[in-house]
């Protein structure tokens, strides 16, 4: 007999909204004539808002629901008030862009609220069968988000090549289940945790245990686009409408980085170190070959992609580093992540024009000189995103590289360090062409609409307010990292 | 031993029977007048010989995807029924809410047009 008592579902409450507000979109979709779709996306905004304040009610009554399948511990409402602030600016930037590519239909809006739905239940899951949904409600809503731009033949590619690598990788991490429930006869988290505390090891043959592993950690590999695994990524980045890219090259990465604590740092802490060995060989993989790779390239949507690639290396370093040391970090990392990225592709997308036609890096020469504030903006989020100091991406870096000294990953820190230095070539090349070339920029175009405005003002404000002060947000994001699961 | 087998027994014979009987004498009473038309395999729809890359409606794809998820959702309804009185009034509920986000997921196709195949 199942029994759903209150306080199961104000432990989902935030995702329960969003769905809510999801389903209404799609239902006031048909009603609304088409110059009128906009009030859609502003509904949806609302929804995340409340979404928000249920996370304040939910923080109220911490604990497991719904048969120990959902925690809502400080973790997961981490994870949920990121997502739900990629998804606030990534609606607050997308509603002019839509509406100059001429896509701004309502199902935009009711995709996007699902795939973050989706991607709360990755994060608050301790079942892995439920983290597999929340995988899949996000993925599906995401392919054909990428494939937005209907009458565009490289959105259309991008839409089916991630939906046919990313359903062959949620089959990988759905076998890693089939065997991990195999070995153990269980697929809870928590479950597993205890157990394996206990035996130290999975019992029946270590073999099965690395293939249960390794088939997880390919499946997850996937959405954050490590090396090899990421070879879907500037394709796709480049082909989905770039609001979208923003939202992708952060929420689901942010999702997917979240299983990955809760699975590799929590219930498998105890595997040992041969898991360690995987995230510090991928970590390095990642990092050459994202930050070389982004060397080469003369479409800005593409360098930027390159460069999440190499981004997601540098959080594998913080889960290398392990789990009392790393968890803090990367939490940080991926918000500061989340401002500039998703700052960085919204401004992107307004400066392309109409069609995103101005997307390579030439586009942009003289920039500084026509639009100085937009471009001071486009060269702040350049700056953090090298890791240069009084920015929040030289901190965001500080915190991974020390947690791994601390770790005594000292190669693996010097890769790491190398790397960003080798990075801060590709950014400058844009604030080289934007300041230091005479030219008329193609790309700069209208003035900025002021929702746009909005969220790249929270970005910036977010990227210096958390270069200038760390501490109290690196307090909070210590309190976030709780013991897994 | 094969005592609780007695009754799918039972169905089984009754299906032959009932089938049998039906098809049997819809052979012999009915009146046969064919046509080239009539003895195609598909009376209507789309000509069931022919270049395998031939434009055809998007239509059928929609009413094929549509008649899935409609399908799926009797299908769950299934087991519900079965052990509805167990589970009260969590279930109805349940059952209730499941049922009225596929109403808006009705709503939306139905508003859209994906039903109406004259579009």
């Amino acid at each position: 007999m199942i029994t759903v008592q209150a306080d199961d579902l104000v432990r989902i409450l935030p995702q329960a909204i969003l769905a809510g507000f999801a389903i209404l979109v799609m239902v006031f979709e048909p009603f609304l004539p088409a110059a009128r779709k906009t009030l859609l996306g502003w509904f949806s905004l609302f929804g995340v808002v409340a979404a928000g304040a249920a996370t304040i009610r939910t923080s109220f009554s911490p604990g497991l629901a719904f048969g120990n399948s959902i925690s809502a511990d400080r973790f997961s409402l981490f994870f949920i008030c990121l997502f739900l602030l990629v998804a606030a600016l990534t609606l607050l930037g997308s509603f002019h862009s839509l509406e100059r590519e001429n896509i701004n239909h309502g199902e935009f809006y009711a995709l996007l609220l699902m795939a973050t739905v989706g991607m709360c239940f990755m994060a608050a899951s301790t079942e892995l069968i439920m983290i597999f949904l929340g995988l899949e409600i996000s993925s599906l809503a995401t392919y054909v988000l990428a494939g937005f731009k209907r009458q565009d033949a490289l959105s259309n590619e991008a839409s089916l090549k991630y939906f046919l690598l990313g359903s062959f990788a949620t089959a990988f991490f759905l076998y890693g289940i089939a065997v991990v429930y195999g070995l153990t006869g269980t697929t809870n988290l928590l479950v597993l945790s205890a157990q394996l505390g206990r035996s130290g090891e999975f019992r029946p043959g270590a073999v099965f245990a690395w293939v249960a592993l390794l088939l997880m950690f390919v499946g997850l590999a996937f959405k954050v686009s490590t090396v090899p695994f990421h070879v879907w990524t500037p394709d796709v980045y480049q082909g989905a409408p770039a609001p979208v890219t923003a939202f992708l090259s952060v929420g689901p990465k942010a999702a997917a980085f979240a299983v990955l604590l809760r699975i590799f740092l929590g219930a498998f802490a105890s595997a040992g170190s041969g898991v360690f060995w995987v995230f510090w060989a991928s970590a390095i993989l990642t990092m050459c070959l994202g930050n070389l790779a982004a060397l080469l390239q003369s479409n800005v949507k593409r360098l930027l992609a390159y460069s999440a690639i190499a981004h997601a290396g540098y959080v594998l370093v913080g889960i290398a580093a392990g789990r009392g040391e790393g968890t803090a970090p990367v939490l940080f990392y991926l918000t500061v992540y989340a401002l500039m990225n998703v700052g960085a592709f919204l401004l992107v997308a307004h400066l392309a024009g109409t069609g995103e036609r101005w997307t390579r890096i030439e586009d942009f020469t003289g920039l500084g000189y026509q639009r100085p504030a937009v471009a001071a903006c486009l060269a702040a989020f350049m700056l953090s995103l090298a890791g240069f100091p009084t920015t929040a991406g030289f901190f965001a870096k500080f915190y991974i590289f020390r947690a791994a000294v601390h770790s005594g990953l000292i190669g693996l820190t010097i890769v790491a360090v190398l790397t960003s230095v080798v990075s801060v070539y590709y950014y400058f090349r844009l604030i080289v062409v934007m300041y230091m070339r005479e030219g008329k920029a193609e790309a700069a175009s209208a003035s900025l609409p002021w929702a746009l405005r909005v969220a790249l003002a929270i970005s910036v404000v977010g990227i210096f307010y958390l270069g200038l002060y760390p501490t109290d947000f690196l307090l909070l994001t210590n309190l976030a990292a709780v013991p897994l699961p | 031993m094969f005592g609780s087998y007695l009754p799918i027994l039972v169905h089984f014979v009754v299906v032959v029977v009932v089938a049998g009987a039906i098809m049997g004498l819809s052979a012999w009473v009915g009146v046969k007048r064919p046509s080239r038309e009539k003895l195609s395999p598909y009376e209507c729809g789309i000509t069931p010989v022919g270049d395998a890359r031939g434009r055809f409606s998007i239509s059928f794809y929609l009413v094929g995807m549509l008649f899935i998820l409609f399908d799926v959702e009797i299908a769950f309804l299934f087991p519900w029924a079965v052990v509805y009185r167990s589970l009260g009034w969590f279930g109805f509920i349940e059952m209730f809410l499941y049922i009225v986000i596929l109403l808006a997921g009705y709503l939306y196709i139905w508003k859209k047009g994906a039903l109406d195949w004259t579009r």
